[in-house]
């Protein structure tokens, strides 16, 4: 067990120090973020005008699901980092290691909540000083509950890379699921403004969860039951994942 | 006696799209020696390493590595082993330290003692001074000797070194043989690859010839040349011959036999070969053929594995990579 806990922090410390010697790509990684945040919370700040959007603010309604997008957008492209390993023979060194699976996977996990966690941070940061406010509470869940999606993500964007092995099918996955993902959610529209077949879908989209999560407490009355019940689902889809990409080394190590 | 370090029998491994890597491999490997696995690319060598060191399961067979089952008991197997792939394995956005520290890591290896283990290993392979540098800044023999160390951090029993020369410039080969040969004098077992004749016949004490999936030919490098009969003969022709005259010309001269043809160079063997030479150039003369130049020589392992494989080293080569 022990040993396990040493992989996954001799893992993880590999890929965030790979990561602080390129600190430019996480500033790449918020341009995307900053431009929802401000241009597109300023295009539609008369959002909160239409009857019916309970709010004042349209950039604080917006950020946390600016956060939560961000979170998905990152955990997403994980897997590349692991079949660019995959490429320079590094993956198939650690399997003939005496390494467990599972180490392996979580090393990913950590490695991808730090950079979940700094980017929330910026985006939080730069919504607070562009005028948008939160409670105390709301802004510590809104760092910590993007990276159950965000871990849930990153573990099965890992299993698509060691199913997969190549670049393209992770680039098409990534581009076909996140964004749609993202519209199908109220991430960007007030859940009772949404058209009725985008609210009945959003229901089973992990994104919402989060974002309805995030909502919940944000607001004076917080609805805690329904932040407990998105946040459990969360917690489950994480466990699967972790399953799922553990097991998808067994179907790498079959097609070496 | 000291016993194997790897025994594999009847290997088999066929791969999704129906190709079959391994048609029934099985070897022994004396433990303290180098074992060389010499074949063509695609001949299956890679993929006996693959099942050896655990990445892969056979589909048919069975194989026991430093005393454990490659299948049953891969935790065993992989602590026990080092393994040195074809390619680098090394982390290109890490420093040589950083690379040898995260592989002493997974084994396991006391912090204290991983530390001296490094700076030991660095050392040994001249890369003490680039022990900070990010590797992608050094040069490709500096990463195979890094590749190298890396493998060699827990002690392990066995090595296994998949094609470890290949792509170095012939200075950087030559270390990697002497650090090979070293490797052997403290009692590794080394499991070699290559597709390098030379490098076999001097690295090896064992030796086995591997061809589309099977071994063809098994023993010692002196054992597998004197297996051969006599003289190489070799002949290099003005230019190709359309058809099988040549070869018929050279097997109906007295005491030459196995003739071959691969382009423009003509091959036999010969009990006595300079006897033989004079009569063999009248023999493809009157058949036509313009001679360029004869030699006569003691067998190689090229001329092993032509007997074996029935084509040349080289042929082979050209094949798998069309």
């Amino acid at each position: 067990m022990m040993l396990a806990l040493r992989h996954t922090r001799s893992l993880a410390i590999r890929q965030l120090l790979a990561l602080w010697r390129q600190p430019w790509f996480v500033a790449i990684t918020l341009v995307q973020p900053m431009i929802w945040l401000l241009l597109f919370g300023a295009l539609f700040k008369r959002v909160v005008d239409i009857p019916g959007f309970h709010g004042h603010s349209y950039l604080t309604f917006l950020t946390p699901g600016v956060v939560t997008m961000s979170a998905l957008f990152s955990a997403g492209w994980h897997g590349m980092g692991l079949i660019n390993a995959m490429d320079r023979g590094i993956l198939d060194r650690f399997l003939v290691a005496p390494v467990s699976r599972g180490a392996m996977i979580a090393g990913s996990l950590v490695h991808s909540a730090v950079v979940i966690l700094i980017q929330s941070l910026v985006i939080v940061g730069v919504a607070f000083a562009a005028g948008a406010r939160f409670s105390a509470s709301a802004v510590v869940i809104m760092l910590v509950v993007p990276l159950l999606l965000g871990g849930a993500i990153t573990a099965l964007s890992d299993a698509l890379a060691l199913v997969a092995r190549q670049e393209e099918t992770l680039i098409g996955a990534v581009q076909f699921v996140a964004l749609p993902l993202t519209f199908l959610s109220s991430g960007m529209m007030a859940p009772n403004l949404l058209p009725g077949w985008i609210h009945d879908i959003a229901r089973f989209n992990p994104v919402n969860w989060t974002v309805v999560a995030l909502r919940a407490v944000s607001s004076s009355n917080a609805d805690w039951s329904a932040f407990g019940i998105r946040t459990a689902l969360l917690v489950g889809l994480l466990a699967v994942a972790s399953v799922v990409s553990t097991r998808a080394f067994g179907a790498y190590q079959r097609s070496v | 006696m000291k016993g194997f370090a790897i025994e594999a029998e009847g290997l088999v491994k066929t791969y999704p799209k129906g190709v079959r890597a391994l048609d029934g491999v099985t070897l022994a490997v004396e433990a303290g020696t180098i074992f060389g696995l010499l074949g063509p690319n695609g001949a299956g060598k890679s993929t006996t390493v693959k099942i050896l060191t655990t990445l892969s399961r056979p589909d048919e067979g069975r194989a026991v590595v430093a005393g454990h089952d490659v299948v049953r008991s891969p935790d065993r197997v992989r602590r026990a082993i080092g393994v040195v792939g074809q390619k680098a394995g090394v982390d290109p956005d890490a420093t040589g330290r950083e690379n040898i520290g995260l592989q002493g890591d997974f084994y396991g290896i006391p912090r204290r003692e991983l530390r001296a283990r490094v700076d030991e290993l660095l050392a040994r392979f001249g890369l003490a001074e680039a022990a900070g540098r990010l590797v992608r800044t050094y040069s490709g023999g500096m990463q195979r000797k890094l590749d190298v160390a890396m493998g060699l951090v827990h002690r392990p029993e066995v090595l296994f070194l998949d094609e470890p020369t290949t792509g170095l410039d012939p200075e950087a080969r030559a270390d990697m043989w002497s650090e090979i040969e070293r490797l052997a004098g403290e009692g590794v077992t080394v499991l070699l690859t290559t597709h390098y004749l030379e490098e076999a016949d001097r690295l090896a004490s064992q030796l086995a010839i591997v061809d589309r999936g099977r071994i063809v030919a098994e023993g010692t490098p002196e054992e597998l040349k004197s297996s051969l009969r006599g003289d190489t003969l070799v002949f290099e022709l003005a230019e190709a011959p359309r058809n099988g005259h040549a070869v018929h010309a050279l097997d109906a001269v007295a005491g030459v036999r196995e003739a071959a043809l691969d382009g423009r160079v003509l091959r036999a063997r010969a009990d006595e070969g300079a006897r033989s030479v004079p009569a063999a150039i009248g023999a493809l003369e009157a058949a036509g053929l313009v001679v360029t130049a004869a030699t006569v020589a003691r067998p190689s392992l090229d001329d092993v594995y032509l007997r074996h494989a029935g084509r040349t080293f080289h042929e082979a080569e050209e094949e798998t990579t069309r």
